[in-house]
């Protein structure tokens, strides 16, 4: 009986589908392009467990378990490459409400032809590519002619090889990345805070609260699940130091503090062409940054009842 | 009425509050003005430290320079192309799929919406990836960077909430009533209601693909093919200019106040080159800043 019923749903949900096959036809072009560009390299992370040889393929390769992930947690460097970049995303997470922060001053604002122009100047260099950036880093802080020492020089200090120091490389890392992205990161709280409701704000002040007072009452409380939303996606990514910014800024003298996960991946599988090896540390490094996210998303759902699913 | 009610506590923050946001308007806008100022000045005085408020001594030099690098030019006539043919993949790919997952009555639009987000959170890495384009013949060809990263999920999920919210249901059911077809729903309706959606993606894909300098790093290596973020990489982080000058002037036995004359012209020109390469982002910018706002906003409202 049930699944006679069952059945008679299937055959009518499939009557259906093939009444909107036009739609399935306009879907093809992105499933075969995902199945092609993403779906096939998934399986094809098997590689992490063989020894692969190109002439081989991968299913003609030898199968050796957890060898490459043993490999890389016995490596000499590997609690340096991972404090690097625990280092590196930990700092900029630290710095996570500067956005908050900025999107809140200029809330605040009464002027708005300033307000425009404050918002049009900090989204700006947003545009500016990673290349540009890092340039433009290694211009301004270059020891012989940078604008940096040469201010330094100026205030009689010392000039400093910032470029190839390890103790420099975090704060110029994490800096100018805020630099360029801490006020294109404000739009999604100011959408936010546009949404408080402005009967709340009448009513706070009626009651007497101040300006500051009606901040941390009525506005912080109100994009405070926009703020841990976004602080989940963040913690989530605590392992993926992106690659380009950390190998451009990278030079041998500053290796020592500049060596992470995602720049030793592309080092050891595409310099060194050890595939087997560099595949098996990207995907030790997929799987942390999945349970990160789940455990941030299980606790933050525990704490404030917001998550991501 | 009641902003009268403003006390001086209130007012006291309001400036305090305008003089930090200006202080950081300074820091945001002074290392690109002093980019615009260094390129057109006296390459010496930008070396020695003497400019920083206004031009010194100035000078269309470092442009000169610039303008005479052929494969500045090949590559920003690359990244053009890369750019234009890329992005109109990157719209064939993800507008059609954006508008079939806005549809409810989709069946399996559960598992299908699954499929797409899964590449979001896992993916084969680097290499498994890499293995895959060179078994498809795609490195180091025309259409490489034109072909990859053809679809970004989140500009997809982005397009989808725009479907779902911004072009009513009723209108569809009309059309289906008088006859038209999923197909023709989708290209005489739906798609010249997109035009503020198209703009945007538009927009983002085309800075990803002017901007990218990843994707030819690992699967370009002939030397005409390259776009423009990898010269300015060779030039402005690997010296490569500065480097061939010095050997050009070894073998031509230049003195050395020409020879160091020529090293500072270098170091000036990578302003110039900064600025030259960033104009048309920032030049467009200001003009289309709302477009890239409202995809913004767009893709907070599927929280």
């Amino acid at each position: 009986m049930n699944t006679v019923a069952k059945g008679r749903r299937r055959s009518h949900s499939l009557r259906k589908a093939l009444g909107m096959w036009q739609l399935y036809v306009l879907l093809l072009p992105a499933v075969v392009y995902l199945i092609l560009f993403n779906y096939v390299p998934m399986y094809g992370v098997q590689i992490a467990f063989r020894d692969f040889r190109a002439s081989r393929g991968i299913l003609g390769s030898k199968w050796v378990g957890l060898k490459y992930f043993i490999k890389f947690v016995t490596y000499p460097n590997f609690w340096k490459i991972i404090r690097n970049t625990v280092t590196l995303s930990a700092y900029g997470l630290a710095l996570f409400p500067l956005a908050l922060i900025l999107a809140m001053m200029l809330n605040e604002v009464g002027n708005l032809r300033f307000k425009k122009f404050a918002q049009m100047v900090t989204y700006a260099p947003h545009f500016i590519s990673t290349v540009v950036l890092c340039s433009m880093v290694a211009l301004f802080f270059g020891r012989a002619s940078g604008l940096v020492n040469n201010v330094r020089e100026l205030l009689g200090y010392e000039r400093f090889a910032y470029m190839e120091s390890t103790a420099a490389f975090k704060h110029l890392y994490v800096w100018s990345g805020k630099w360029q992205n801490t006020g294109w990161n404000t739009i999604i709280y100011m959408s936010a805070l546009a949404g408080v409701s402005t009967e709340l704000i009448e009513a706070a002040r009626i009651d007497g609260a101040n300006r500051v007072q009606i901040i941390w009452h009525v506005n912080l409380p109100a994009i405070l699940p926009t703020v841990v939303i976004l602080l989940i996606m963040n913690c989530g990514s605590i392992l993926s130091i992106g690659f380009e910014k950390v190998y451009l800024l990278q030079n041998s003298l500053n290796l020592d503090a500049s060596q992470v996960i995602s720049t030793y991946v592309y080092d050891i599988g595409l310099q060194s062409g050890q595939y087997s090896y560099s595949s098996a540390i990207g995907l030790f490094n997929t799987v942390i940054n999945i349970m990160f996210v789940m455990t941030v998303n299980t606790i933050s759902k525990k704490i404030t009842d917001v998550g991501l699913w | 009425m009641a902003l009268k009610r403003e006390t001086r506590a209130d007012r006291t923050f309001g400036v305090i509050n305008a003089v930090l946001l200006t202080l950081i308007v300074v820091v945001e806008l002074y290392p690109l003005y002093f980019t615009v100022i260094a390129s057109i000045s006296d390459p010496y005085a930008v070396v020695k430290g003497k400019v920083f408020l206004t031009p010194v001594g100035f000078t269309w030099d470092a442009y000169k320079y610039v303008f005479s690098e052929s494969r500045i030019w090949r590559g920003y006539r690359n990244t053009l192309l890369y750019t234009v043919f890329g992005t109109s993949w990157n719209l064939l790919l993800t507008i059609p799929t954006a508008y079939v997952l806005s549809k409810k009555d989709l069946v399996g639009r559960g598992w299908i919406t699954t499929f797409f987000l899964v590449p979001m959170y896992f993916g084969g890495g680097l290499i498994p990836t890499y293995l895959q384009v060179r078994s498809l013949n795609l490195i180091d060809k025309p259409w490489t960077l034109v072909v990859l990263g053809g679809l970004s999920i989140y500009n997809m999920v982005v397009a989808r909430v725009y479907y779902q919210s911004s072009i009513p249901g009723e209108i569809y059911e009309s059309a289906r009533i008088d006859g038209a077809n999923d197909f023709k729903q989708f290209f005489r309706i739906a798609l010249p209601l997109s035009a503020p959606i198209l703009a945007v993606m538009a927009l983002y894909y085309a800075v990803g693909h002017w901007n990218d300098y990843f994707t030819a790093l690992i699967y370009i290596s002939n030397s005409r093919l390259q776009p423009l973020q990898i010269e300015l990489r060779n030039i402005l982080l690997m010296n490569q200019t500065a480097v061939t000058q010095i050997e050009d002037m070894l073998e031509e036995d230049i003195d050395m106040a020409e020879l160091a004359r020529r090293a500072y012209i270098a170091e000036a020109m990578k302003y110039s080159l900064i600025f030259i390469s960033s104009a048309p982002m920032l030049i467009a910018y200001p003009f289309v800043q709302k477009y890239f706002v409202k995809g913004m906003m767009i893709g907070s409202l599927k929280g």
